[in-house]
């Protein structure tokens, strides 16, 4: 019992740890990977001791953007606008970022661990109705941005708010069509058992990824993904050109960072979404419990503990390349304007994800589902 | 659930519903309301019914409560004077819904007479039961909930689009203005 | 196994709690969230009425429950916003036209 909740407990701090550093890599890749996107030099003042310069690499921006950047946000002086609801602005990060952390528990990143003779799914909470999880989650994540743009007493803050949270609820709808058609396809709503479908082979060699079985349902929940967590080109809320920050715009220091980690800790969790329903999750290709059985039936045998690490570390390369894709995508596309994005989430994307969970239903019925 | 467990959210089910009826700015009342139905959510879950606690988590606190927020934050006037009422009303309020509680509560202590038939199905509260149950005892009424929706959905956007003469109205000032400026 | 006794005790005292909200405020809009209290007591009475009886006709009545729960919050609401509109308040011993 005890080890049980030893075990759990460091699954669950190991995977808030690698959420919270997916978001400082995304945060790396906003100053430095967008400045070699648009062809220029970044950030690259902030040097401490010389250390930037003198290691010979004073264009790598380490020193910037992950020790100056964060510790310039946490120093900063934390106020309180006039006339504003004191606990309600300082509770509104916390409510913005709590339920992101709290999702990444269910996201499966790896196989199975034999620890003192027992079997632990590598997945922090071993839910049986994790899509259900993840669904609430995002839904309640929707406060925390209503209140923040409410607390302020500004106005335009309460614009972004309203504007955020309505563009939240509307993307809602077509992020759960995606994960629904993905149910089906599945027949379960157990992130691990997802994960363990799309493992084995087409024909001995093209891996059964989920992305190759549904397409549509991986550009609509890329697209719904990447417009929940507020980013470009869905960052009409925070727009950083024209609403000055937007819904945080009376927001400085700890809390500011707050919602920018919330900002980031969702892209990657959109991301570890996007790589456990469509790309595999843990799965390597040609990798099974007892080793590798490569196309042509040539097989290496590996250990049981050198599986589980090679799932783990494919899980963090495929969760790093979406990352990094959607990064892309960020700094490629101009942001959305207000009645495009609404026109886009209702008139573009709920019919597509209907029209996706009719066929989805229609083959499920015809052919059997992945089970 | 283990008792000091369900002491400790029902306890704060209680004072988030106090909460509720007692706060002045219609803001707080609405996040402790969202607070209370997030713990019923967890209470749903301890008594076996897990999907349906996570619905209510998705479809209460996640979206009705938010329909709420964008029309309190609509209708907030501040500065508005709490209005104070008349007193006898709420003196009789008081006493109906105190009778009502104690009625309740002399009601609900009684030793419980509900009796399980039979064992526990091994996978209650699944998501499989329930749309065994959902879409063959009760499809019918599956179905009249879905065109209920679509009313309701028709009914709000009717009745809370702004009225039709607003337009005409603005208009029948428009030139009025413009001949003032060039008159 | 948490008694059922607590279990009701807990959804009465959210019920009167929710009757009480409708009787004593005069702002409807927490009026309305009362009687959004007073269905989810209802709603918790059921579910564990139903873990009791081992049926999952509760959980169905329940599932209903919040859906008309739903499609009720959207007309009420639109209705209040009607309202509003012509008399700018939200104060209930406003909309006193009907009475005599």
């Amino acid at each position: 019992m005890t080890i049980d909740f030893v075990v759990y407990a460091i699954f669950a701090v190991a995977m808030l740890l690698v959420g919270l550093h997916l978001a400082l890599f995304l945060l790396y890749f906003e100053r430095k990977g967008s400045a070699l996107i648009h062809d220029r030099v970044g950030a690259n003042r902030a040097a401490i001791f010389g250390l930037g310069k003198r290691l010979g690499m004073p264009n790598l921006g380490i020193v910037n953007t992950l020790l100056a950047d964060p510790v310039k946000m946490f120093t900063k002086e934390d106020f309180v606008p006039d006339g504003a609801d004191k606990f309600l602005h300082a509770l509104a990060p916390f409510i913005a970022l709590f339920p992101v952390l709290v999702t990444f528990a269910v996201i499966p990143f790896g196989d199975t661990i034999d620890i003192a003779g027992r079997t632990y799914q590598l997945q922090a909470a071993n839910l049986n109705v994790a899509v259900l999880y993840v669904l609430a989650t995002i839904g309640v994540g929707v406060y925390g941005v209503a209140l923040g743009g409410w607390a302020s007493n500004n106005r335009w803050s309460l614009l972004g708010g309203i504007r955020a949270s309505a563009q939240m609820i509307s993307y809602e709808i077509a992020l759960g069509l995606a994960i629904i058609s993905m149910v089906m396809t599945y027949g379960t709503l157990d992130l691990q058992e997802v994960v363990r479908m799309q493992g084995g082979t087409w024909l001995g060699v093209i891996p059964r990824w989920g992305i190759l079985i549904q397409p549509l349902a991986f550009v609509l929940l890329l697209t719904a993904g990447v417009a929940e967590s507020k980013r470009v080109p869905f960052d009409l809320p925070e727009s950083e050109s024209e609403l000055i920050l937007g819904y945080f715009t009376e927001y400085s220091g700890g809390k500011q960072a707050t919602f920018m980690l919330t900002d980031l800790a969702e892209q990657a969790l959109v991301a570890m979404l996007l790589v456990t329903f469509f790309l595999g999750g843990w799965q390597l290709p040609y990798l099974y419990r007892g080793g590798f059985v490569l196309p042509g039936g040539f097989q290496i045998a590996v250990g049981g503990l050198a599986v589980s690490i090679l799932g783990i570390i494919a899980f963090l390369v495929k969760t790093v390349a979406v990352c990094g894709f959607l990064g892309l995508v960020r700094w490629t596309l101009p942001r959305f304007r207000y009645d495009q994005l609404m026109r886009l989430g209702w008139k573009g994307l709920v019919p597509l994800g209907l029209l996706n969970v009719v066929v989805t239903a229609y083959l499920v019925v015809a052919f059997g589902s992945a089970k | 659930m283990p008792a000091w467990l369900f002491i400790f959210f029902g306890a704060l089910a209680i004072v988030a519903a106090f909460g509720v009826i007692v706060q002045r700015n219609p803001v707080h009342c609405l996040l402790s309301l969202v607070l209370t139905l997030l713990v019923i959510a967890v209470l749903f879950i301890a008594e076996g019914a897990v999907v349906v606690g996570f619905l209510q988590a998705i479809i209460y606190a996640g979206a009705i409560m938010v329909i709420f927020l964008f029309v309190v934050w609509l209708l907030n006037i501040p500065g508005t004077p709490a209005p104070g009422g008349q007193l006898a009303p709420k003196f009789i309020g008081a006493i109906a819904a105190s009778a009502l509680g104690s009625m309740l509560f002399a009601f609900f202590s009684e030793p419980e007479a509900a009796v399980r038939a039979g064992a526990m199905a091994a996978d209650y509260g699944s998501i499989s039961s329930l749309a065994r149950v959902l879409f063959a005892d009760y499809l019918i009424a599956f179905e009249v909930t879905s065109v209920l929706l679509l009313a309701a959905m028709v009914g709000a956007v009717a009745l809370a689009r702004p009225p039709k003469n607003l337009d005409a109205k603005r208009d029948a000032e428009e030139p009025r203005r413009d001949e003032a400026a060039a008159g | 196994m948490i008694s059922l006794n607590y279990m009701m005790l807990l959804s009465g005292a959210l019920f009167s709690i929710g009757v009480a909200g409708v009787l004593l405020r005069r702002n409807v809009l927490v009026m309305f969230m009362s009687i959004e209290l007073m269905l989810n007591a209802v709603n918790l009475a059921f579910v564990s009425l139903g873990n009791r009886l081992g049926t999952m006709d509760a959980q169905v009545i329940v599932f209903f429950v919040m859906t008309v729960a739903a499609a009720e919050a959207a007309v009420g609401l639109a209705i209040i916003i009607s309202i509003f509109r012509n008399r700018e308040s939200v104060n209930v011993d406003d909309f006193t036209l009907l009475k005599w």
